[in-house]
């Protein structure tokens, strides 16, 4: 019997390359942790899209609402959009911030693409991203209503990723006073 | 509409690979005739409903249906049409789809060609095909399904198929990948019907050779284009960058390369049996963790595609039955097709072992690099990457005994030789292998290059030993008597050898050089004046940038070129598109960098000597292969018949 060990070789590196795989799954390559979740909203001042009015984290108190930063050159936020719309029509309160863009071509984008948001603010110089720590569009940001980031993701917004992450995280900081 | 159909046609051909499974499997238990023959009309079956399904997803393309999420995503109203039909697999789902088809295909194939073959043997490689498909499509079906709509009325042109896969080296490098890793699905089949009867015939490693060689033809052309596709449109000036996603299309090929080497020992000696099924098992299994690797997003690579984890996890699981399963199996019935004979210590099937073992070893390193990553996240000790630093390190070093083997292997006695023998047969061509690579570089340049020159020796060491061995095939037998697996084998080691001073020249004696130019301004490159004439606008059917005009030009040669950079209008993203001056001996390759200030661009330009002999090798070998391929000695069984059709190709 001891002769025929080897065969099991194959087998158990295998098993072994199998293990890590398992792990591998649960760890994104791409992820890295956030120090802006638990903090409050950086202070801000931008012309929103849509008119003359201003956007400030003030617009965004008093609901939990999603931040979704995004940009009409972005491709990979296209892929996000339909997603978007149909959180949108479901009564998820959605704000997005336009980052390094020109209006028109921002304007153009959602004419096309669909516009789920409630107000948009326009980072034309992409200050307030970096002060959010943006590193990339698409990203979204959770917040709760008093103005405070609870969750960040990073990437494009997928059904999985929403039931994963935001709808308990919504829910608890719902009930929230 | 068309839609619907194809999904339900989807769904259609997974009951057919159910009842695949299902009925012959039964038919084998209780022995009755009538269901074990079932297996014929349910691969038709399958075949046919995939193929609607496969005709249905095109139409969706053709059409711009744009509720289809999946051609909203990887189409545009301003695609030309035939990147539409190659769009079809431009995106996850639908190269999940194409896997299948292509699948269905070879099922299709084995159903016709295999009609002489033992009915034991061969309703069990039936099923195990029907098992995988089961797989497939109930992956596509669950997690990827390719004709989901979206109800949104968009004003959408489509967000276009990714520009990088939108060249002619992409109309043809996945179908060929796929038809080589699906390929190897037939010999993994073979070998599991032979352990699950627990016996091998003496046929059996006869029956496996054209299925494998036909699928490794098809790796290697793949892998090929990959390869040249790579070079012209990354714009990096490499061939071969050690990503994940290429290693996963090399480690099968490495194995496959293996495995028909060590399936000859078992058709001609009937030894290595419990080896080859083990290669024959392991060239699959490495098809299906490369599937894993790229599909699962549990690694990061330029080839991006989609990461899902729950298509991960599914993929995972789908391995853990066929791979896991398939390897138990073969610990626990392995033992019964115990070798009688032992090998001769020189012989051409110890050669031929000892190949294959090192080229085992050499996929183990690229495996071992590949995933790596992925040890040390999973063991929380970091993240990293690895590069072509550690893969050139220890994949090199045993490239060198494969190609000293494969210039010894061919002279060698079944039966065994003795070294001096050997030795006293060969000693021509070892000095001159040795001795004409330093006069041609001492000819050539000025400096001699340590690696290079290795390169060189190996290279003529292959050539000069496959000359002799033909030579004396010829003076033996004549020119009529040799057999194209002969002079198959003969073209593909040479393959290997052109391959081989293609690498070790281009990268030992390429130059590069970062400049800024404008038009009007020169550069020089090894002995070249490359001068930049004109920049103009651009204006292509979804892309706009701007042409620059380049002229290359010495003493003896004048050549025009026109490298571009493309914004692509969809998804605004720039290309650079490279322009290459080719020579059989060199090539001259421009790329534009960004623009500077006023009218200058960076300009990057290289100088690569002899590397279309990278691709000129992959080609011999791909044609040795398909030579070989076409020895009727396949396709005549014990009944003689008249000859018959190449299987597949």
């Amino acid at each position: 019997m001891k002769k025929n060990l080897w065969r099991m070789v194959p087998f158990l590196i295998f098993m072994v390359l199998a293990l890590f795989f398992w792990r591998g799954l649960s760890l994104d390559p791409h992820e890295v942790p956030s120090a802006q979740v638990g903090k409050a909203l950086p202070a801000f001042k931008l012309p929103t899209l849509e008119s003359d009015k201003i956007f400030t984290p003030a617009v965004l108190r008093g609901h939990v609402v999603l931040l979704n930063v995004w940009a009409s050159w972005c491709a990979a936020c296209t892929e996000e959009q339909i997603f978007l719309m149909e959180l949108a029509q479901k009564g998820v309160v959605i704000y997005g911030l336009d980052y390094k863009d020109h209006p028109n071509d921002a304007k153009a984008w959602l004419e096309e693409w669909g516009n789920p948001y409630r107000s948009i603010g326009s980072d034309r110089d992409g200050k307030v991203s970096i002060d959010l720590g943006v590193y990339g569009a698409p990203e979204t940001f959770l917040i709760d209503k008093t103005g405070v980031i609870r969750y960040r993701h990073v990437g494009v917004l997928t059904k999985e990723i929403w039931a994963r992450e935001f709808l308990m995280r919504i829910k608890h900081w719902e009930a929230q006073a | 509409m068309i839609a619907e159909i194809g999904l339900f046609s989807l769904v259609l051909a997974l009951l057919f690979a159910i009842l695949l499974v299902a009925v012959p499997t039964w038919g084998l238990l209780v022995e009755k005739p009538r269901l074990i023959n079932a297996a014929r009309v349910y691969v038709c079956g399958q075949f046919l409903f995939v193929a609607i399904s496969y005709c249905c997803l095109t139409a969706c393309f053709l059409n711009d249906d744009f509720t289809v999420i999946y051609v909203l995503t990887n189409s545009s109203l301003t695609l030309p049409w035939f990147y539409k039909l190659c769009a079809v697999w431009g995106g996850h789902e639908g190269s999940m789809l194409l896997w299948v088809a292509i699948l269905s295909v070879w099922m299709l194939a084995v159903n016709f060609f295999s009609r002489e073959l033992e009915r034991a043997i061969r309703i069990r490689v039936l099923v195990v095909l029907g098992a995988l498909s089961v797989g497939f499509i109930l992956f596509l079906l669950a997690t990827s399904n390719p004709f989901l709509r979206q109800f949104q009325l968009l004003k959408s042109t489509g967000r276009d198929l990714n520009p990088l896969l939108q060249d002619p080296g992409f109309l043809f490098h996945p179908p060929m990948l796929y038809m080589g890793y699906v390929g190897f699905s037939v010999a993994f089949a073979f070998a599991i019907a032979a352990l699950w009867l627990g016996r091998v015939e003496a046929s059996w490693a006869k029956w496996t050779r054209p299925w494998t060689l036909a699928a490794w033809c098809c790796l290697t052309a793949g892998i090929t284009l990959g390869s040249w596709w790579a070079y012209r449109e990354l714009g990096w000036g490499g061939w071969w960058f050690w990503d994940p996603v290429e290693n996963a299309s090399f480690m099968p090929w490495l194995v496959g390369t293996a495995l028909l080497h060590s399936l000859m020992v078992s058709e001609k000696r009937q030894q290595l049996m419990a080896w080859t099924l083990l290669l024959a098992i392991s060239a699959f299994s490495l098809s299906l963790v490369g599937t894993f690797l790229v599909r699962s997003g549990v690694l990061t690579s330029v080839h991006a595609f989609a990461v899902d984890p729950s298509r991960g996890l599914y993929i995972l699981i789908f391995l853990l039955v066929v791979i896991g399963g398939s390897l138990l199996l073969f610990a626990a019935r392995a033992q019964t097709l115990q070798n009688q004979r032992r090998l001769a210590v020189v012989s051409r099937a110890s050669a031929l072992l000892l190949n294959s073992v090192f080229l085992g070893v050499a996929m183990l390193t690229v495996l071992m690099g590949t995933v790596y990553p992925l040890l040390i996240d999973g063991l929380g000790l970091g993240k990293l990457s690895v590069g072509a630093p550690y893969f050139n390190t220890v994949f090199i070093p045993l490239m060198i005994p494969v190609f000293i083997l494969m210039g010894v292997g061919v002279h060698l006695h079944w039966q065994g030789d003795s070294p001096r023998r050997l030795f006293a047969r060969l000693n021509k061509e070892i000095v001159l292998s040795f001795i004409l690579p330093a006069l041609l570089l001492m000819v050539l340049e000025k400096k001699i290059n340590a690696g290079v020159y290795l390169g060189l020796v190996l290279a003529a060491w292959v050539l000069l030993s496959s000359a002799r061995v033909f030579w004396t095939r010829v003076k033996q037998r004549g020119m009529r008597d040799i057999g194209p697996s002969f002079i198959g084998m003969v073209m593909a080691h040479c393959g290997m050898a052109v391959t081989m001073i293609g690498i070790a020249v281009s990268s030992g004696y390429g130059l590069q050089d970062d400049v800024k130019m404008a038009p009007g301004s020169h550069a020089m490159l090894a002995g070249y004046t490359i001068e930049f004439i004109s920049e103009s606008v651009l204006t292509g059917p979804n892309y706009h940038g701007s042409r620059a005009r380049f002229l290359i030009h010495n003493a003896h040669h004048h050549a025009e070129i026109f490298p571009e950079k493309r914004i692509y209008d969809v998804g605004q993203m720039a290309m650079t598109d490279s322009a290459i001056d080719v020579t059989p001996f060199r090539d001259i390759y421009i790329a534009l960098g960004e623009p500077l200030d006023d009218d200058a661009w960076s300009v990057r330009l290289y100088y690569k000597p002899f590397v279309r002999w990278i691709w000129g090798g992959g080609f011999l070998i791909v044609m040795g292969g398909l030579c070989a391929l076409s020895h009727r000695r396949y396709y005549t069984h014990k009944k003689p018949l008249p000859s018959l059709e190449a299987p597949t190709l």
